[in-house]
């Protein structure tokens, strides 16, 4: 099935996504990412006030068969994380782009988002991926 | 796909979860032709495998099977496999996929004094594994012989829709089912037809991730795993498959030393008393101090909990005992718990 990728969204090639809020940017694994792992069964983040580079894991995610790391698309501080997720990580394959997010951060250098990819643009990536 | 000893396997086909439920409450199918097959004939086909192998080949009747390992002479263990016996001429030896050529030149390098012949079969024969409690009922609909004549670790020779199969009530995932041996010429034939036959009893095609899952919950071993060529039999909790009165064998002696000594190690199962799945390689600790590493960890889908074997000194070996399993650095509590996992209850008809 095709996935849209709405554009008020920002895409890394590491398939995780940030939605940005003024100076705050919530982060999650898109809908391919949930789709290439399956079903995912546990979720690893980061303490509030951790701070990480653009490019940095900051967490993990892991299915039935395996373990990814979480990659935070842009710097920034831990200002929240989905503590729900604990509880229920089958969220992040039900509602990736929603309340399957991970976590929020303070944006260090908004310049960063230009690197990253809008919906039309992450859509043909995942394309040119070929399901990978 | 995976590659997996030169073989391309599928990981999944639906998902891991649905797959490693449907085989422990409808059937599951899964395409086994990667392992491999090692056929010794001869009049000293089982006094050459009984010196090669931990269990008793000579007390095998004929249609039967059994489960045992080859050792080296240090007790550590070569290759697990099944020894499917046909007649004392004639056993099948069903091996692992990445060993098969070292089983063959072990078997090849012992075989020169036993008058019989050793022959690797493994590119002729397919293997199709129908498991789970509707696997019986589904295979029925294909043949006129009557598969509830066939008990556990028995095996005989069966048409599936006019295909000779050996057919073994055996399996991998702790379930009842069979194994089907076939000529690789008909097996995506019989492969398609038992899926739309089993489609209305919720057969599904399952991948290598539920395989995984299926056989710890049920601590069936997995070799490269939970065993090597450095762990014995001993210390993996397989001494009930050894038959140390059956006369010598290769790595008797070693097993014996090892009796007398004491085991350094023993594998235990736990489970963790937290969300975070222990996975393979995983440190164990205890009082801060590393004393085992997990061989197998993964989320068990039917039991929901996360399980793992690991080896451990036999000091910590007890169950009850509370381990550390370290998980990226963070040491996440675990118990040993009593194995296997998941133990299926027995119909008795």
């Amino acid at each position: 099935m095709m996935a849209t990728y709405p554009d008020d969204l920002y895409y890394s090639k590491d398939h995780e996504w940030i939605r940005v809020d003024g100076e705050t940017g919530t982060i999650g694994i898109t809908d391919h990412a949930q789709e290439q792992l399956g079903d995912v069964v546990y979720v690893e983040l980061p303490a509030v006030g951790a701070t990480f580079e653009a490019g940095a894991p900051f967490g993990s995610v892991e299915s039935v068969k395996a373990v990814s790391e979480l990659y935070l698309p842009i710097a920034g501080e831990i200002v929240e994380v989905n503590a729900a997720l604990a509880d229920t990580p089958e969220t992040v394959n039900s509602d990736p782009h929603g309340a399957g997010w991970m976590v929020r951060v303070s944006i260090k250098d908004a310049a960063e988002l230009s690197g990253l990819m809008r919906g039309a643009a992450y859509t043909s990536y995942v394309q040119d991926e070929g399901g990978e | 796909m995976v590659e997996f000893a030169g073989w391309e396997l599928p990981v999944q086909y639906t998902g891991p979860i649905p797959e490693h439920m449907a085989v422990r409450e409808a059937a599951g199918l899964f395409d086994v032709s990667h392992m491999g097959e090692l056929e010794v004939r001869g009049k000293q086909a089982v006094d050459l495998v009984d010196r090669l192998t931990v269990n008793a080949v000579r007390d095998l009747d004929d249609n039967n099977a059994h489960y045992t390992m080859f050792l080296n002479e240090q007790g550590g263990i070569i290759d697990d496999l099944l020894v499917y016996k046909v007649s004392k001429y004639h056993l099948i030896l069903v091996v692992n996929a990445g060993t098969t050529e070292k089983d063959l030149n072990w078997i090849l390098q012992h075989a020169a004094d036993f008058d019989c012949e050793v022959a690797n079969t493994s590119p002729i024969y397919a293997q199709i594994a129908i498991q789970g409690p509707r696997a019986e009922r589904i295979l029925q609909q294909m043949t006129s012989s009557l598969l509830d004549r066939i008990p556990s670790f028995c095996h005989q020779i069966v048409e599936l829709d006019s295909v000779r199969c050996r057919v073994s009530r055996s399996g991998y995932t702790g379930e009842d089912g069979f194994e089907i041996y076939l000529d690789g010429t008909y097996a995506p034939g019989i492969w398609n037809r038992l899926l739309v036959i089993g489609s209305d009893q919720g057969l599904l095609p399952c991948g290598l991730a539920a395989r995984n899952t299926l056989r710890l919950e049920s601590k069936m071993a997995l070799y490269g795993n939970d065993i090597d060529d450095t762990t014995s039999p001993l210390e993996a909790g397989l001494g009930w498959v050894v038959k140390m009165d059956k006369g010598d064998f290769i790595g008797r002696a070693a097993l014996e030393q090892q009796k007398r000594d004491g085991l350094r190690r023993k594998l235990v199962g736990f489970e963790m008393l937290d969300k975070a799945p222990a996975r393979d390689g995983y440190e164990v600790v205890v009082d801060g101090t590393v004393v085992g590493r997990v061989t197998s960890g993964s989320p068990a889908p039917y039991l929901k909990k996360n399980i793992g074997l690991a080896y451990v000194p036999p000091e910590h070996a007890s169950v009850g005992t509370g381990l550390g399993i370290l998980v990226r650095g963070r040491e996440v509590p675990a118990v040993v718990v009593k194995t296997p996992f998941y133990k299926r209850k027995r119909v008795f008809d």
